[in-house]
């Protein structure tokens, strides 16, 4: 890892003015993803703000009939909540199931979807539950967040303060996960919502995205032979040592129907 | 040079570092604590394992000046003079190691697994919570086993 100099932020405010006066700064959540990355120099910021002092950023409020979960809440946090729990079971599943519990101790919600990894769990959660992003600038939705790989909507001078989370009148995420990394090869996320059925599908291509077709189907009948019929398209899927394009739009479909089936 | 003060193993340390200089270097390098191993230095193995304000964490992948003014449990921390934690104890009545490398790590991630889930534990939870520590030695069966007795022990 190369040197860089290394601020606490003290508040939201304090972070980005810091960022405003460095040279090439990022901000460090968790530092799950980015310390491995710095040790791989496949990043080398010369400023490194960390989030961890900010109080303002973290926590699990029930507003409503909607979950807000501070930008530097872990995932064991949310694994463990029971207003997560009770309002979105799903929700605290996902984050029970994200990494190691010692990767959990450290890695947030904020971090995860401003990271956008292409196998990330929460983009799916987010995308299907409709959730809007709360930065110091803006709120943005889910829909408009993901943006491609490793990219999202956020600007430079962008924080993540919290996320949004309306309550689904069901919802479960199926995930078939990589047997070393946790990471998801594919993961499948149904929510049964006000507006209809929503799909998040996380893994299969380089940027989560909702599965359109899929909720088409589902629209019209909730139930998991409904899906059989939906072509979904081979060529956009990632091909890796993990997984071919063609399992992973099989996956894709299995892991809809498994989550058709626990949303019940 | 950043400073950072810690509590670690109850005791008061300080020391100046890079920004760079990762918590388990710190650790090793700076306070001569080698219990605590690095194994792959990619936050997957668990060999570094410590609790960092009673919660564990991966120390190769937690900069030193992110766990300034925290408290810090290192494997060194547990026994009292001769006398093992009950979960170490139960490493060694139940044959939970052979080369040893991984176990710092493993008794680390125990403790916290009791912390969390309390001192009955089956089998599956046992294992899907050592999901972040690699053996590369014993097939866990043993490790299991001793995770289960040492939790057991730490109730009386």
């Amino acid at each position: 890892m190369y040197e860089f100099t290394y601020h606490k932020a003290e508040s939201i405010e304090a972070a980005i003015a810091t960022l405003q006066q460095s040279d090439d700064a990022k901000f460090v959540a968790g530092g799950q993803t980015m310390l491995p990355t710095m040790k791989h120099r496949l990043a080398s910021p010369s400023d490194l703000i960390d989030l961890g002092g900010i109080a303002a950023l973290r926590g699990i409020e029930v507003n409503g009939d909607a979950l807000v979960i501070g930008a530097m809440t872990t995932h064991a946090t949310v694994a463990a909540s029971a207003e997560v729990k009770k309002l979105i079971p799903a929700l605290a599943g996902l984050a029970g199931n994200i990494g190691d519990p010692a990767v959990r101790n450290r890695g947030t919600l904020g971090g995860s979807i401003a990271n956008n990894d292409p196998a990330a769990d929460y983009p799916a959660a987010l995308i299907a539950l409709g959730a809007s992003v709360k930065t110091n600038m803006r709120e943005i939705a889910a829909d408009d967040f993901f943006t491609g790989m490793f990219e999202t909507a956020l600007a430079e001078n962008e924080l993540i303060v919290s996320v949004r989370f309306p309550k689904p009148q069901a919802a479960a995420y199926m995930k078939f996960e990589n047997p070393a990394s946790r990471y998801a090869v594919v993961g499948v996320f149904v929510a049964k919502t006000k507006d209809g059925i929503r799909v998040g599908v996380t893994g299969a291509t380089p940027c989560a995205h909702r599965g359109l077709r899929l909720e088409a189907a589902l629209n019209k009948d909730f139930s998991p032979a409904a899906i059989d019929s939906v072509e979904l398209p081979v060529e956009k899927m990632n091909s890796d040592i993990h997984a071919s394009a063609e399992y992973r739009a099989h996956l894709v479909k299995v892991m809809t129907k498994r989550a058709v089936t626990a949303c019940g | 040079m950043p400073t950072v003060k810690m509590q670690v193993n109850g005791k008061s340390v300080s020391g100046e570092v890079e920004s760079r200089t990762l918590l388990v270097q710190f650790l090793r390098e700076n306070l001569h604590l080698t219990g605590t191993h690095i194994g792959c230095d990619t936050s997957q193995c668990g060999a570094c394992v410590v609790h960092v304000d009673g919660k564990s964490v991966k120390s190769c992948t937690m900069l030193a000046v992110m766990a300034d003014g925290c408290a810090v449990t290192t494997i060194e921390g547990l026994a009292s003079g001769a006398q093992l934690h009950p979960m170490q104890q139960a490493f060694m009545d139940n044959h939970g190691l052979q080369c040893g490398f991984c176990t710092p790590g493993m008794v680390m991630t125990a403790l916290d697994i009791v912390n969390r889930n309390g001192n009955n534990l089956d089998e599956a939870t046992i294992r899907k919570e050592l999901e972040g520590n690699i053996c590369r030695c014993t097939g866990y069966h043993n490790i299991v086993k001793s995770v289960q007795a040492g939790a057991k022990a730490m109730e009386g």
